[in-house]
């Protein structure tokens, strides 16, 4: 057993894989149709609810899920713990199939989809003022800098084998790659602090028409923290998922030390939030006899449950409850985000929105894109360590 | 093994001082109105409900008419991507008190729209007397415009698969060169070369001139006519003040105007940014402090199968 | 005929009926009233006749047609037609009022086209058949077409009357078998202008007509050389019942409590909208309110090519101009709606993804018995 990236291998069109697939054609047909009719007939999206399902679940939730990288990236490289190092690479790969998934939904969810190469190059035309600039030029950054943290697994498999000129360009370029990753992982950790807090500064301009039970100042900051949790979050939920299905070495003591730093970070969120809303008067609302109150303390609920879950030390042992409170977390960051963007968000008292079936089956089938892309390419290339080598795998 | 809880706090202060505002940041200077500045001024208690305006907007802007319900009438219930202006109807839920109500873009001095705009599609251009203007080249259809503004006024043209926004923009393609010139109190184009919907408006309950103009003549109204306005110009100080005026004989809320401070819409968000990004100082500092914390990290070389290396 | 004019006449030594300059006045004002022209231009007129500059020739053609613009023209009062023919006008060729006929009628035509040549006013009333040379209409032997070319030929002006003459009328109607056109089809090159109607509103003529000998011009015409004065509008544009169509108030039923009513006839297959013409202003007969909506019944286009004798009686028309109605929407805007359906996906997603993590959570199993064990587990 070695200790080494390798690839799982194994078939790659068992059922699972099969299953997400269908489902993503299906997605994928969908999405045809919406790029040949427009957002009006196939969303549920209106003038009242402008962004629904694919900005607050595809791109706001996706992202902070796929922060797994970011926060291994800011344990192993900033920390120096480098026992967790082993999950680099699969968290970088959830992270770079996550953030790509999410541009192609803002792609969709644009209504000129196809000017978005625009973004990047009308330099001159840049607002500097604007938040969502900000947003768009740090993800398009990040993303490339994720494939490209994420290409010594693609070029260690080319460069493996007899010498020809394709292994002999992967061999140089990883030497290339070996010194530039410095710069790379520094971008690797700057750039999501800079987006995943600038997602919450997005709402601040909305302020007059969000509830103030979310409206803050300090969005930032909570969209910051929170997707820390989640991101550690999605790194428990994804290593777990591993073991048991690539039959990896349980790393139960990892995921343990993992879970018991996310105690903090959540103590810092509930008092974050809790602090800003009684400065700024507005916790009374929490009383409130409506559905804000309500989803106020549902959220709040799931921020409590990983911490009631993990606060033992003897509770952290358990890989059954650590998955459990991952979920929970990832559960409360996706909530937080939800109620932000989408229930809080309040132009007239008279907007109804749920998302339309197309959205929800597009977004279906972008997940299942992520689900079959993460199974093939940890079976073809060096991605995942500790697991059995070449063995049958049960995916 | 333990996770010192004192690095996690540190990490996360140190990501959290990008994220913060920094004591070091300037007061940012509020816009004001332009003294050329140009917008409409609406008197609830003179609109006789006859939607000439709705019909000169029609044919300035040449946008369809809405017949989608009933295909006889033109009848838009709201703005939409093809309607810049509408007349809507309040009444009281015992009919007691009611009023017209024209909606259209406010044209606001420091508006959210143009601050959330990524490209400037939404833009106040020189010249152009304070006018928020949309140039469809620069828009990618995001719709944080949508989102941001607190009249909820450009919309979107949710039936197109080339979608941008649309809004009123003063008739400012009817401008063509002309000259503005006085008309009585009020500086004006002329005819024709204005906004159709006060040139045509038969009461003057819908007129336009300079702001300064439009302020004056509210006040004169209010001032010939005590007790028939509720007392307020809604605009002049509203969100930090709007170019496009209200005058109204019922509360302005129930004329769904929103209750907004003096403060402009967009300054919160611009400080907290402007404080973070700066000439991009903080971004820099951060990523120096990163690489130069991981470049000293990998020097120690921590090894890869159970030790930890010791953090400063 | 009903007459309202009061006008005096004298009987003078021809045995007809003259009229003094101040009636004479009366009458030019009442007429050009009628087309828009201004005050001064009745005075013009008067002073026209005083030079004896007045009374051209006027040729008036009769073709495939029911004499109904003629029949419509006899009930004027404003002027009289007597006053028109006897002091306006020469109407030199007319076979309706003619007491001539054959080959002295003959005669009279060719003698006033002689004299007048260059000058005359040319009427048209009737369509033109075409199909077999134009055999089924023939006057004295010789077909309608060849009659129309040869009077058009040395004509001041030429006017259609009534729609068989300005675009073919009923006798066009499906199949057409006789291949009938109006007059402008015949007529290639010549401006015509054209009067249609069904019939053609008697003072739309006048007026033209009118103009015409008063100062040599014809009125602004449109694109379909019918005048502006009269065809400008839609019916809709100008209809006494268009406060009911802006306000919804429809007659949904012949002889039911809204047509009592006088509501709005569109839902009737009233073709007003797309309808030219000048009959909600001008009515016909003399009498207020005589024409088709003013008595209850829908207009069906018959000024129109694409709409009379085409379009069903009773098929509603499109409104190629929505205007607002006369309600309001409120001031609250709602805006979307959730579909059940949807909520019942999201439901079926949401619930396999809380069930899957409840199912994997349970397959995970306690804490690891042995810290010192690191076999993978594949339970």
């Amino acid at each position: 057993m070695s200790e080494r990236a390798q690839p799982v291998g194994g078939p790659i069109f068992t059922r699972p894989v099969r299953f997400f697939t269908a489902l993503f054609a299906l997605g994928a047909i969908l999405i045809l149709w919406r790029l040949i009719v427009g957002l009006g007939v196939t969303t549920a999206l209106s003038d009242g609810q402008p962004w629904g399902l694919w900005i607050a679940f595809d791109v706001v939730v996706g992202t902070a899920l796929a922060c797994g990288g970011y926060a291994v990236g800011l344990l192993v490289y900033i920390l120096n713990r480098g026992r967790y190092h082993p999950l680099i690479r699969p968290a970088i790969l959830t992270s770079a199939l996550g953030y790509t998934i999410a541009g192609i939904s803002v792609f969709l969810d644009l209504g000129k989809g196809w000017t978005i190469w625009k973004v990047p190059t009308y330099f001159w035309s840049w607002n500097l003022n604007s938040a969502l600039l900000e947003v768009a030029l740090c993800i398009m950054t990040y993303m490339f800098v994720l494939w490209v943290e994420l290409s010594p697994a693609f070029l260690e498999r080319l460069a493996e084998g007899p010498d020809s000129g394709v292994t002999r360009f992967a061999r140089k370029a990883l030497s290339v790659m070996d010194k530039a990753l410095l710069w790379i992982m520094g971008l690797g950790l700057l750039l999501p602090t800079m987006h995943q807090s600038s997602l919450g500064s997005l709402m601040v301009l909305s302020g007059p028409k969000l509830h103030p039970l979310w409206w803050s100042p300090f969005l930032p900051l909570l969209f910051l923290i929170s997707c820390i949790a989640m991101g550690y979050a999605a790194v428990v939920f994804e290593s777990t998922l591993s073991t048991r299905f690539f039959g990896r070495k349980s790393e139960t003591d990892m995921l343990a030390g993992l879970s018991g730093a996310m105690l903090p970070v959540l103590g810092a969120f509930l008092v974050l939030r809790l602090a800003d809303l009684a400065w700024r008067g507005k916790l009374g609302l929490a009383f409130a006899f409506d559905r804000f109150a309500l989803a106020f303390w549902v959220e709040g609920a799931l921020v409590v449950l990983p911490l009631v879950l993990l606060a033992p030390k003897a509770r952290r042992r358990d890989p059954g409850n650590i998955f459990r409170a991952a979920m929970a977390m990832m559960l409360a960051g996706a909530v937080y985000r939800f109620n932000t963007y989408l229930l809080a968000y309040r132009p007239y008292d008279d907007v109804h929105y749920f998302p339309s079936v197309t959205e929800l089956m597009i977004t279906v089938g972008l997940v299942s894109l992520e689900i079959v892309a993460y199974v093939t390419i940890v079976k073809i290339f060096p991605i995942i360590s500790g697991a059995p080598q070449r063995a049958a795998a049960h995916t | 093994m333990q996770v010192n809880r004192r690095l996690v706090f540190k990490t996360l202060a140190a990501a959290g001082a990008a994220a913060v505002a920094k004591g070091t940041v300037e007061a940012r200077t509020r816009p004001t109105a332009a003294p050329d500045a140009m917008g409409l001024l609406y008197d609830t208690t003179r609109c006789i409900g006859c939607k000439a305006c709705v019909v000169a907007c029609r044919e300035a802007n040449h946008t369809k008419p809405e017949t989608s319900r009933y295909g006889m009438w033109d009848t838009p219930v709201d703005l939409d991507g093809d309607t810049k202006t509408v007349i809507k109807l309040y009444k009281a839920a015992d009919g007691a008190q009611w009023s017209y109500f024209k909606a259209q873009c406010m044209h606001c001095v420091d508006p959210a729209c143009t601050n959330a705009c990524m490209l400037g599609a939404l833009k106040k251009r020189p010249g152009e007397h304070g006018i928020v203007s949309y140039d469809p080249s620069k828009c990618v259809g995001c719709r944080y415009c949508q989102m941001a503004c607190p009249f909820n006024i450009p919309k979107f043209e949710w039936t197109s698969n080339w979608a941008g926004i649309s809004k009123c923009e003063l008739c400012r393609h009817r401008v063509e060169g002309a000259a503005l010139a006085k008309s009585g109190d009020f500086t004006r184009y002329p005819a024709g070369h204005g906004p159709g919907c006060a040139e045509v408006c038969p009461r003057q309950a819908v007129i336009y001139g300079t702001r300064e103009e439009l302020l004056a003549e509210a006040r004169r109204r209010m001032a010939a006519n005590p007790g028939r306005y509720v007392d307020k110009i809604y605009g002049e100080f509203d969100g930090g003040g709007t170019q496009c005026l209200y005058l109204s004989h019922v509360p302005f809320d129930k004329l769904r105007l929103p209750t907004l401070s003096t403060e402009p819409v967009p300054e919160v968000q611009q400080t907290i940014q402007h404080g973070i990004y700066q000439g991009f100082v903080a971004p820099i500092a951060l990523y120096g402090l990163l690489t130069g914390v991981i470049w000293r990290n990998r020097k120690k070389a921590p090894s890869r199968d159970g030790e930890k290396g010791e953090p400063s | 005929m009903a007459s309202t004019s009061t006008a005096t006449t004298t009987v003078d030594a021809t045995g007809f009926s003259s009229v003094d300059r101040r009636d004479f006045l009366k009458v030019c004002t009442l007429a050009f009233a009628a087309i828009g022209l201004p005050y001064e231009a009745a005075a013009k007129a008067a002073q026209a006749v005083a030079a004896r500059k007045l009374k051209p020739s006027v040729i008036w053609l009769h073709f495939q047609e029911c004499t109904g613009c003629t029949e419509s023209l006899l009930r004027t009062s404003h002027p009289e037609v007597a006053e028109l023919i006897l002091d306006l006008i020469s109407l030199d060729y007319c076979e309706t009022l003619f007491a001539a006929a054959g080959h002295q009628a003959e005669a009279a035509l060719q003698k006033a086209m002689k004299d007048n040549a260059g000058k005359y006013v040319l009427i048209i009333e009737g369509a033109i058949p075409t199909k077999e040379d134009g055999i089924y209409c023939q006057i004295g032997g010789r077909t309608a077409m060849q009659i129309a070319r040869d009077c058009a030929e040395k004509a001041g002006a030429i006017i259609s009357i009534g729609s068989c003459a300005s675009w073919g009328g009923i006798p066009s109607a499906d199949p057409n078998p006789t291949g009938a056109t109006g007059a402008p089809t015949i007529l290639q090159g010549k401006t015509v202008v054209t009067i249609p109607g069904c019939p053609a509103n008697p003072y739309n003529l006048l007026g033209t007509v009118l103009q015409y000998v008063t100062f040599g011009t014809l009125p602004a015409l449109d694109e379909k050389n019918r005048p502006k004065f009269a065809y400008g509008r839609t019916i809709h544009e100008q209809c006494p019942r268009r406060p009911h169509f802006d306000a919804g108030r429809f007659v949904q039923k012949f002889g039911d409590e809204n047509a009592r009513l006088g509501y709005c006839l569109y839902k009737m297959g009233c073709k007003g909208p797309a309808t030219h013409a000048n009959c909600s202003v001008q009515h016909f007969g003399e009498v207020p309110d005589a024409w088709p909506i003013g008595i209850g019944h829908p207009c069906f286009g018959c000024t129109e090519q694409s709409l009379a004798f085409r379009v069903a009686l009773h098929t509603t028309v499109d409104i190629d101009r929505a205007l607002p109605p006369a309600t309001y929407p409120p001031i609250e805007a709602k805006q979307g709606h959730i579909s059940p359906l949807a909520t019942g996906v999201a439901g079926v997603i949401g619930g396999a993804l809380v069930g899957a993590g409840i199912a994997a959570s349970r397959r995970l199993g306690g804490p690891p018995p042995d810290k010192t064990t690191g076999a993978g587990k594949e339970a």
